[in-house]
């Protein structure tokens, strides 16, 4: 069978070579990439711009922005029909393709992450490693602990005042450079769409701008959210052990809804950005009224109304936007909210991946996406339902393994009073 | 211990050393934009100033839609006979006399069309106001978009002005395919790597046709070396009426039509 036969439906008049060939991993790959940039974002706001309210959040948001980056290229590989050639990318880029530069984009993105992090844990990795340095008689797991925080010390052992003042210019300075990068590193994952002058809905030079906004709210919606679990989860772990030098279940309650609330105006600040542009883009391309819009008009109004217009706009949009202004926000509605804002960005990639090929290069044809749910063989699994959520658990797993070495909240103790 | 001034004097000859291994690619380069296999894109360039280029013609006018042509192509490029996709296809359009536009094109006219039932549609013969075939290939674009798009560069322009693609070097993103306006792009199946017309790139360089054009009892496809004064297709080209598939891309397509309707897609 040819790849895409299984999930297109045709009707009207399509070529006969034109299948859905962009399915459900393409959705996910901007949604991902859209979390990375959006993380670290969140976590610059702190270091760059000095808002101290988002101290614990900043930190949570670097760690959760480098776990996501390894999640982020899986999707592309697991769509290639050569899995295995996706180095070539990276070995022989033919620079005219905007795919060509994800090698260069992600890897010195990825650098900056990196050392964004060692910085901010150096301090961490020093005070781990000097006490088993000098126990004696180590355990095995005492050896491997030992071992991994004292190569990731990369041998400098000085933690003084002044050094880590040091370290935290280098933040800064790595933080300002990463937000660029960061959008860059998105942008011009919506540079592959806008580009591709054969399809009418993708190409526009707002393509870009328009992923970087949602990119920024799903990145910013998908840290809260899992900070608010991570932060749940402790509250279950204090109230269960209860020990007076422990910090109270009141104060880490306090600290959550303070962190959830000035995130959340953040968000809201990038959502209308998001939206202004999509619906600019909308009003343009129907006032401009160019060959393709009849067809384009047909997707967007008939078609795809319920995924563009109740999904993304309506829970995806309108409801996190009014929830998250009423003011005497609590953590119950700041999920809803945040699982909103996350669907509304998922949408707004499926209706642009998705959308994008639901009508026929003859603009006289439709085609539907049936995405695959029950994997009956490698090809249903990687790009169907199941493929999808893989890949969307990954970071996850990934930041569970990460935070055991980059802890994001400090230990459970409370701080010494001054 | 170096002194300054010897640091710097290393450094000018360290980098003068660089520079003459650095003005080579150019020339070294075998598949640079209009590189001819193994020749280096800048001779092939001067050698070939007004060297060979490919052109299609396509007379609809003579088009019985026989899909002759698309069983041709399909046997000579190894393309699963059976899989629903083709390098090239024939479309039916039926215009009626309400105004209507029926195109299809049932398994790429593989089979050719036997019935009179556009879309499936039965129509009667005074309901039709006009009807005519319009046979479809690769355009082999002057300015090809799924070249640019390539991240690899899988697939490349020759400097007979044919987009070939490297099956040994796709990875099968599908970025081409998306960027081809003409959707004449598709995975092989059996290959799994981008796919598409080439002219019978194999044939025209060995002195013979492409296989869709010596499989046309009619003459409804030609292929020819526009560069050619003598050339009949080159000929056709300049002192006829042709014209393109969807010029407003900027691809400046190679593939010339005689008798297009406005209906054509």
């Amino acid at each position: 069978m040819v790849h895409g036969e299984l999930w297109t439906l045709k009707e009207l008049f399509v070529y006969p070579n034109e299948y859905i060939y962009w399915s459900i991993q393409i959705v996910m790959y901007p949604f991902m990439t859209g979390l990375v940039a959006g993380a670290f974002v969140l976590s610059s706001l702190y270091h760059v711009f000095g808002i101290k309210e988002l101290k614990d959040m900043a930190r949570f948001a670097l760690v959760f922005s480098f776990a996501l980056l390894f999640a982020a290229p899986m999707p592309i590989v697991l769509h290639l029909q050569h899995p295995f050639r996706g180095a070539y990318v990276f070995m022989t880029p033919h620079f005219t393709s905007a795919i060509a530069a994800f090698g260069v984009v992600f890897f010195s993105y990825g650098a900056i992450v990196a050392s964004e992090l060692w910085f901010l844990y150096r301090k961490h990795f020093v005070e781990v490693s000097l006490p088993l340095k000098e126990k004696r008689d180590k355990g095995l797991f005492e050896w491997i602990k030992f071992l991994i925080f004292c190569s990731l010390t990369l041998g400098v052992n000085d933690i003084s005042e002044e050094s880590l003042k040091r370290d935290e210019k280098a933040i800064r300075i790595l933080a300002g450079v990463g937000i660029p990068v960061a959008c860059f590193l998105h942008g011009y994952a919506g540079f592959i769409f806008g580009s591709v002058k054969a399809n009418a809905l993708w190409m526009t030079p707002l393509m870009p701008v328009i992923f970087i906004m949602s990119a920024i709210v799903s990145g910013i919606a998908l840290c809260m959210l899992t900070y608010i679990i991570v932060m749940e989860i402790r509250k279950i772990k204090i109230g269960s052990q209860r020990k007076p030098w422990m910090t109270s279940v009141e104060e880490v309650k306090g600290v959550e809804i303070n962190v959830i609330k000035i995130t959340s105006k953040y968000l809201i600040l990038f959502m209308i950005f998001a939206i202004t542009l999509e619906l600019l883009d909308l009003i343009f391309r129907g006032y401009t009224a160019v060959k393709h819009w009849d067809i384009l008009r047909t997707v967007i109004y008939e078609r795809d109304f319920t995924n563009i217009f109740i999904l993304q706009y309506t829970l995806g949009n309108l409801i996190p936007f009014i929830i998250f202004l009423l003011p005497g926000l609590t953590i119950r509605r700041a999920i809803v909210g945040l699982v909103l804002a996350l669907m509304g960005v998922f949408m707004m990639r499926w209706n642009v991946v998705i959308g994008g090929q639901a009508f026929s290069l003859t603009l006289s044809g439709y085609m539907d996406y049936v995405m695959p749910i029950i994997p009956r063989n490698w090809e249903t699994f990687k790009e169907g339902l199941f493929g999808a959520l893989s890949i969307f658990t990954m970071p996850f797993v990934l930041f569970w393994i990460i935070a055991k070495i980059f802890p994001v909240f400090g230990s459970e103790k409370k701080p010494a009073a001054h | 211990m170096i002194t300054r001034r010897d640091f710097i004097k290393y450094s000018i000859q360290g980098i003068a050393a660089l520079a003459i291994p650095m003005a080579a690619p150019p020339f070294n380069s075998p598949l640079s934009k209009g590189g001819l296999r193994g020749v280096p894109s800048k001779l092939s360039a001067s050698q070939n100033a007004k060297g060979i280029r490919w052109g299609f013609l396509v007379d609809t006018q003579k088009c019985v839609g026989c899909g002759f042509c698309v069983k041709a192509c399909k046997k000579e490029n190894k393309i699963p006979y059976d899989a629903n996709v083709s390098r090239t296809w024939v479309e039916r359009y039926v215009v009626t006399k309400d105004g209507n536009v029926l195109a299809d094109s049932p398994k790429s006219a593989r089979d050719g069309f036997i019935k009179n039932d556009p879309m499936g549609i039965n129509l009667k013969k005074e309901d039709i106001e006009k009807a005519f075939f319009v046979p479809k290939l690769c355009n082999q674009c002057e300015n090809p978009p799924c070249v640019q798009v390539c991240p690899v560069g899988a697939t490349y322009q020759t400097s007979d002005g044919v987009v070939l693609v490297d099956r040994k070097w796709c990875i099968g993103c599908g970025y081409c395919i998306m960027a081809c306006p003409y959707g004449v792009r598709f995975f092989h199946p059996v290959y799994h790597t981008a796919e598409k017309c080439n002219f019978c790139y194999h044939r025209i360089t060995k002195g013979m046709k492409s296989a869709c054009v010596t499989a046309c009892p009619f003459g409804a496809r030609l292929i020819g070396n526009i560069n050619d004064p003598n050339d009949e297709v080159g000929r056709i080209i300049r002192n006829e009426r042709v014209s393109v598939l969807k010029d407003e891309f900027g691809t400046k397509p190679q593939v010339y039509y005689l008798g297009l309707s406005k209906e054509v897609r």
